[in-house]
């Protein structure tokens, strides 16, 4: 009785909690008001820019003013100025080298600090150090390069002082081997997250019935953990390609002017108040980032990832 | 089992010498494991003969796992010597022990068919791929998954998951196939037809069956020899029949099932609970109390017992007997048995 007793009194509760309580709007309101303020969000402050972007970039522009026209002339120089396609060139040459080598860089940070690394609690240390660099702003950590890859940087002194060289490295500073150093440095732990989520989420014992099927280290990364941490990465594939190719500041600082982007080249135009070609370069931009990410969705399916 | 005796097909590994001499598959030899200062194995040493099942049978955390992940080379020995055959191989990878592993949530690789799962260690090893997949084929249709081949592990059933993990650990055509807690993951049913399968695979291919369990009735069902174990040392490592009928200690008896330990003349004893009957305090009562419980299993009855001093036991009793006298709970009643039936204990 006294361990039943407050089964029965707790009875009729229960049967009350199941109940539905009566709603006073119907249900289609009740979900129009639970996403509309991200909705009007999304709209004003996204979706309407890129409208307005989209119908600025047919307008015809002079000094100064622009017009209400529909031109394709600012999509024609685009696809005809040997200077612009440079620019493109150039975004694209960055960006395909920046992710080869975070690709790699990448992987194998995210392979050690996964399944070389025994305990949680260094993992999480290591992983917090490789946020270090971004402890401090990105203006900073960018003109911080100036000093140490300069003609009299610090590395040019410890490289001067083994007397392997007679004169300072020049390629070292405002050249494109700053720019992708730079751009490999902030952009690899993009690339390191998504990919230890990945990699953390694969079974310990499918590498251990690898390794008794009598695979190798090497054969393991290669069969088991390579193929399993593709959703990874492919979403530190988007992260990166997205940030270099809408960079300007890092190559403009560490090429010293002498190198630019795609980006560059619209900042220029803004600076002129050229909006129409601007707004053009920027749809083209959108479009050529947005088949590369769609490129990179249909090679790999993230739905998984994100869905766990 | 066209697979195993086909003389067309040749095996991998290559059998090391004296293959056919050694008497025992796997003998361990004062085999200790320590983690951080805790003790999980300590000090076993074990022989199971040649082309035989053998359970390892405990409760959780008992060390069970740890030993077979040691036979297996996925675990490091803090001490001890372990032989496959009559090679020592304590020191060597799982490739090169003559060993293979299923394991317990069968760890198929989600990204491939269960033919290239099963084809996987032909491919480490630089099979041909025409070659090798015609090999799992035959693998895959020695445990009924030939038309399954190209399926991924995520549309097959935990069973048909189950079969492909078997025929991957058994392409290798190892000399010892260990077994981790195989059956936990199915349903009953499926548990005991799979039971059946993996003892008629055994008695095929020839080899030895390393099983791990915690249920005793796996291991009496299966085993040729069933070790148990308890706080990493073996208790009893017999034929589940010397087992059964002959627990060494209060701990094997108990855990092995359908026994009251009771106190004895000097030290425990233990009687089989389908030995004991349940009588009226008059005659020859050897456990005095009161019915805790009722348990109509078909065939046979389980009547609970308290006895006056607290012990808990139990009496099988088949259908008839009972119904011809049926008690309830609550009931004053007393256990018997025959001097013959009660067995000593160690401990």
């Amino acid at each position: 009785m006294s361990l039943a007793a407050p089964l029965l009194r707790s009875a009729p509760s229960t049967k009350a909690a199941s109940r539905k309580p009566a709603r006073p709007w119907p249900n289609w309101l009740v979900s129009w008001l639970q996403v509309g303020p991200l909705a009007l969000v999304l709209l004003f402050m996204f979706v309407m820019p890129l409208i307005f972007v989209v119908v600025v970039s047919f307008f015809d522009y002079e000094r100064v003013q622009i017009y209400p026209a529909f031109l394709l002339d600012n999509y024609a120089e685009i696809f005809t100025s040997a200077v612009t396609g440079r620019l493109y060139l150039k975004t694209l040459e960055y960006a395909a080298i920046v992710e080869a080598i975070t690709l790699v860089l990448g992987f194998f940070v995210a392979y050690y600090l996964t399944f070389h690394v025994r305990t949680l609690r260094w993992r999480i240390i290591l992983m917090l150090a490789c946020t270090i660099p971004f402890f401090t702003s990105n203006v900073i950590r960018m003109i911080s390069w100036i000093p140490f890859l300069g003609r009299n940087g610090i590395l040019n002194d410890a490289v001067m002082a083994t007397h392997l060289v007679n004169q300072p490295l020049d390629f070292l500073l405002f050249s494109d081997f700053a720019v992708i150093l730079a751009y490999v440095h902030i952009f690899t732990l993009m690339m390191v997250a998504p990919i230890v989520n990945s990699m953390s989420k694969i079974d310990r014992s499918l590498i251990a019935a690898a390794r008794d099927a009598g695979a190798n280290e090497w054969m393991i990364v290669r069969d088991i953990i390579l193929p399993l941490s593709k959703t990874g990465m492919a979403l530190g594939s988007v992260l990166v390609l997205t940030q270099v190719m809408g960079d300007y500041y890092i190559v403009r600082v560490l090429s010293g002017g002498k190198s630019a982007g795609v980006v560059s080249g619209i900042a220029t135009q803004l600076n002129a108040f050229e909006y129409p070609p601007a707004a053009a370069s920027s749809v083209v931009l959108l479009v050529i980032v947005l088949a590369l990410v769609i490129g990179i969705f249909s090679i790999v399916d993230v739905r998984k990832e994100l869905a766990e | 089992m066209n697979a195993h005796s086909d003389p067309g097909v040749s095996g991998t590994p290559v059998p090391p010498a004296g293959y056919k001499d050694a008497p025992y598959d796997v003998e361990l030899v004062a085999v200790s494991k320590s983690y951080a200062g805790t003790i999980a194995v300590d000090t076993i040493s074990l022989r199971i003969p040649k082309a035989s099942y053998c359970c390892l049978l405990g409760p959780s955390g008992c060390g069970k796992s740890t030993t077979l992940r040691m036979i297996a080379g996925h675990e490091p020995v803090s001490a001890g010597d372990i032989l496959i055959g009559d090679r020592n191989v304590t020191d060597n990878p799982p490739i090169a022990r003559g060993t293979s592993m299923m394991f317990q949530n069968y760890a198929l690789f989600p990204h491939m068919s269960a033919l290239d799962n099963v084809a996987y260690s032909l491919k480490v090893r630089g099979v041909p791929k025409d070659e090798r997949r015609a090999r799992a084929r035959e693998f895959l249709d020695l445990v009924q998954m030939g038309q399954y081949a190209e399926r991924p592990p995520a549309l097959l059933s935990g069973g048909q998951q189950q079969r492909v993990a078997l025929a991957r650990a058994l392409i290798t055509r190892p000399r010892v196939l260990l077994l981790d807690e195989p059956l936990s993951a199915l349903d009953p049913f499926l548990r005991e037809r799979m039971r059946g399968e993996l003892k008629r695979l055994q008695r095929e291919l020839q080899i030895s069956f390393v099983h791990v369990t915690h249920s005793q009735d796996e291991a009496m069902a299966l085993a040729d020899l069933v070790v148990v174990m308890e706080a990493g040392h073996i208790r009893q490592a017999a034929p589940a029949r010397d087992i059964f009928e002959k627990p060494n200690t209060a701990f094997v008896a108990r855990f092995i099932g359908g026994h009251n330990v009771v106190p004895g003349g000097n030290g425990s004893i233990a009687v089989r609970a389908d030995r004991c009957r349940i009588g009226s305090s008059a005659d020859q009562a050897r456990l005095t109390g009161h019915v805790s419980s009722v348990e109509y299993l078909g065939a046979l009855v389980r009547v609970g017992l308290i006895g006056d001093n607290g012990l808990e036991a139990a009496a099988l009793i088949s259908d008839r007997t009972f119904f011809a006298a049926p008690v309830e709970p609550g009931q004053a009643a007393a256990l018997t048995w025959s001097d013959e039936d009660a067995h000593a204990l160690a401990d």
